[in-house]
């Protein structure tokens, strides 16, 4: 008990037991020694020279980023439009994927519970593994392009939203869902009147936000050949071309900044 | 019309919800299903268009088993039993007109109700009941627009535009307040008499019960303890469905004229209302 | 719109719905707007589409591939290249654990001092400034400058995936304190609290369930990006799984994507245990 008595027999506070400080002592040195271990293990993979000239380096990179090549802009609009469809067309087709896997998942519309646990492994294993790895899949598969990108972008989209729908399908009102049964309504029907209308809301929100996440994601899908701005990001920082990279970095900066604005406005005006 | 023999529920917790109920219900008779909470008068209702299985016995529609049927066959007998529930049960956000064309869901297909085009009659239907129980200025209104007692009266166009036999009502002045209670029993009394439905109801409220029901069933611990026309219902037999409680001290009478704030704050007891002081 | 065309265009709709005739409300209410949305999105998708280059030969001849890589999963291999896939995932452990206790060290005063409600003006804008430019950029490009100053290696990754921490954790935090319960805040600071005692005793319990929960969400979103930024040289599996795909050996890596899939599994079935013990 956290009040105890001592040894002149008046009661004394404390915020914990002696065994429960104990244990708290031993979780903290356990996490603390843990921690140091992996610190020793990276620092052991580390060659501090470069470290050490982490500075200058830094400072090198600045003096080259600046002052960008303005001119190098032009180019740019053609990869930025590619980058900014992989994300859109990435996105739709997610979706389109997503929505019968989160009804599959979701335990209050699966039509069977082993159903159920295979949406599930979809969603899980879409979830787990980044876009840029997708698109290093895909790029070996369907050569490089803008199409693995697309693809990349929807096999990723697939789990994100098909995790964030399923739970919203899981926390709907049940009684529309039985009044609709009672009218001997079938299955897909009482999806469209009962379900549907309850998660429209989530959906488009979460469809948007990821649409916002999707664009940048795809500003990189091009160091590993996936078409988008990243090719040029790609091919600027291997020719150590650094004023076109800052260029490309305030290019990538502003269309996310305008993408989560657009993504911000249209949550706000669906809730 | 619909006769119940050997009734049962047990759920897969074990707890038994229903045992053996035999019930008959001719046509055109308005019932009054009374007991206290967890009695399984839910229970006995869903069973009834199997919205919950029952585990044994049987249940007869006009000649057809319902506890049979699966599918299609399942989805026809479920249109001819309108059901109206307690907390409403519309969908929020479609508008009142769609909730009441949902009562058709169970006669057109799945690409003309995706697509909203119903049938010219079923529109027209849908609408005269709209402006039967009062609502036709609100076809476009949202249904989370709507007040309580205009949301019941769309649930109970809905529950008609099935243009059912049957019409299994649970609870439907549950989260109503009294004088909205009595318009919404009154009215659903009067579109059984009109359309010579038979009709369960579920209630709490023993006064209304006996106010507008044709026949009381009293349930307790899933049996059937009491059925009988409402003037038998004495202070015993109530005793008997809900335990032991002084039936007959009332405060003041409930007017029936009384305005609508005093008549929301009145306390709706059972004890008051079962001394039949409403009427 | 007026309130006058709002009333005759609902008179109308009622009347058009007596003669049975009846439509969905429209998702959007002017005409010109939605048609004009409308159009715009098919001219987007047909310019869109229209850009995508395909090269079909390119994709006939990966079929193969692909069917390859599907057998592949079927026969993950773990053992040929064991010693690699080892070291990688030894490596992407200990970058994600270090990257996210320093990350969420450095987020709580980059947090505290985003919040509005709690830090002076420069502060604020100096936080806020920071979290932008951590979230806007994905870790991979962070990653790309980080290896070019500390030079390749998990260093650089930890780096990285710490910076990107601040900002996912900072801008949730500062979000949660900017609506935490004043009220106890108050309390807390009227019994003559220092602005370190307030912090402790009214912000810190209040915030506090959720940034585990976060911290532990973060883990999981750190062991999955370290995966990925071994692509540009950050150490940790990501670069094992790149040689295995470069060098078409598809089992190892279909071996390294399943382990992947196992630890995020992992993770999130812990972290939902955490959350549960936290709240």
């Amino acid at each position: 008990m956290p009040v105890s008595t001592n040894s002149q027999g008046l009661p004394v506070w404390r915020r914990r037991t002696t065994r429960a400080q104990w244990l708290q002592y031993l979780a903290w040195l356990a996490g603390v020694s843990l921690f140091l271990l992996c610190w020793k293990m990276i620092s052991d993979n580390t060659m501090w020279v470069f470290v050490e000239d982490a500075g200058r380096q830094g400072a090198d990179l600045i003096s080259r980023m600046t002052p960008p090549e303005w001119g190098y802009a032009n180019v740019l609009w053609k990869p930025m439009w590619d980058t900014i469809n992989i994300a859109t067309l990435g996105t739709a087709i997610g979706i389109i994927m997503a929505f019968p896997v989160a009804f599959m998942a979701a335990r209050n519309t699966t039509p069977h519970p082993l159903v159920r646990s295979a949406a599930l492994m979809i969603i899980v294993s879409s979830r787990s593994i980044n876009s840029l790895i997708w698109a290093m899949l895909l790029v070996t598969i369907l050569g490089p392009g803008v199409l693995a990108g697309i693809i990349a972008i929807a096999l990723r989209s697939i789990g994100f939203v098909g995790k964030l729908l399923y739970e919203a399908i899981e926390e709907i009102h049940p009684t529309p869902v039985e009044a609709i049964s009672a009218t001997g309504a079938s299955r897909l029907q009482v999806m469209n009147y009962g379900v549907l209308p309850q998660i429209m809301p989530a959906f488009a929100g979460i469809s948007v936000y990821r649409w916002d996440i999707n664009i940048r994601e795809s500003t990189v899908l091009g160091l590993v050949g996936a078409g988008g701005i990243g090719l040029q990001l790609n091919a600027s920082i291997n020719s150590l071309a650094w004023d076109q990279v800052s260029v490309i970095f305030i290019m990538i900066f502003a269309t996310v900044l305008v993408s989560e604005w657009v993504s911000a406005r249209v949550r706000h005006a669906i809730i | 019309m619909l006769t119940l023999s050997g009734v049962g529920k047990r759920y897969p917790t074990g707890d038994r919800a229903l045992t053996d109920i035999e019930l008959t219900l001719p046509k055109g008779q308005v019932m009054a299903l009374i007991g206290p909470s967890g009695a399984g008068k839910s229970t006995l209702i869903r069973c009834v268009n199997r919205l919950v299985e029952p585990t044994q016995g049987s249940i007869r529609l006009e000649g057809t088993e319902l506890t049979k049927l699966s599918g299609q066959k399942l989805r026809q007998a479920r249109r001819s039993m309108g059901m109206i529930f307690q907390e409403y049960a519309l969908v929020d956000r479609l508008t009142v007109m769609e909730n009441v064309l949902s009562g058709q869901l169970g006669y057109v297909g799945f690409w003309r109700s995706f697509l909203r085009r119903y049938p010219q009659e079923a529109v027209v239907e849908a609408f005269r009941l709209l402006e039967r129980v009062g609502l036709p200025h609100a076809i476009d209104k949202r249904a989370d627009a709507l007040s309580g007692g205009q949301r019941q009266r769309v649930g109970i166009a809905r529950a008609l535009l099935q243009s059912p036999k049957l019409l299994l009502v649970d609870e439907p002045t549950a989260s109503l307040d009294p004088k909205t209670s009595r318009q919404i029993m009154r009215l659903i009394r009067e579109l059984c008499a009109e359309r010579d439905l038979a009709a369960i109801i579920n209630i709490h409220d023993v006064a209304l019960a006996q106010q507008f029901a044709d026949r009381i069933v009293g349930l307790r611990a899933g049996q059937i303890v009491f059925d009988g026309l409402p003037s038998e219902l004495t202070s015993e037999m109530l005793t008997t469905i809900y335990g032991e409680e002084d039936w007959d001290t009332t405060p003041e009478p409930l007017d029936d004229e009384a305005d609508d704030s005093e008549a929301s704050s009145y306390q709706r007891g059972l004890p008051t209302m079962a001394a039949g002081s409403a009427r | 719109m007026s309130e006058r065309a709002d009333m005759t265009r609902v008179q109308t709709r009622q009347q058009a719905a007596q003669r049975g005739q009846w439509r969905r409300l429209p998702l959007i209410e002017n005409p010109r707007l939605r048609w004009g949305l409308a159009i715009g999105a098919v001219i987007y998708l047909v310019l869109a589409l229209a850009s995508v280059e395909v090269n079909w030969a390119r994709v006939a001849e990966g079929a193969g591939r692909a069917v390859n890589f599907l057998g592949a999963f079927m026969q993950p291999d773990f053992i040929s290249r064991y010693d690699d896939i080892v070291a990688g995932l030894l490596e992407s452990l200990t970058m994600t654990l270090t990257s996210t206790v320093v990350g969420v060290l450095l987020a709580i005063p980059v947090g505290l001092g985003a919040a509005r409600n709690i830090s002076p003006l420069p502060i604020y804008f100096i936080c806020r400034a920071i979290i932008a430019v951590s979230r806007t950029f994905q870790e991979i490009i962070i990653a790309i400058l980080f290896v070019v100053m500390f030079g390749f290696g998990p260093l650089a990754g930890m780096i990285t995936l710490a910076f990107a921490t601040i900002g996912f954790m900072a801008k949730l935090l500062a979000e949660d304190i900017e609506d935490l319960d004043w009220r106890q805040v108050e309390a807390v600071r009227a019994t003559g609290a220092s602005w370190w005692q307030t912090m402790n005793h009214a912000v810190q319990p209040q915030v506090m369930p959720r940034l585990i929960g976060l911290s532990v969400y973060r883990l999981d979103i750190n062991f999955r990006e370290s995966s990925v930024i071994g692509i540009v040289g950050a150490g940790g599996i990501g670069a094992t799984l790149n040689t295995s795909l470069s060098r078409y050996e598809y089992d190892t890596s279909a071996a390294i994507l399943l382990i992947i899939i196992a630890i995020v599994l992992l993770c999130e079935y812990s972290s939902s245990h955490v959350r549960r013990w936290t709240q």
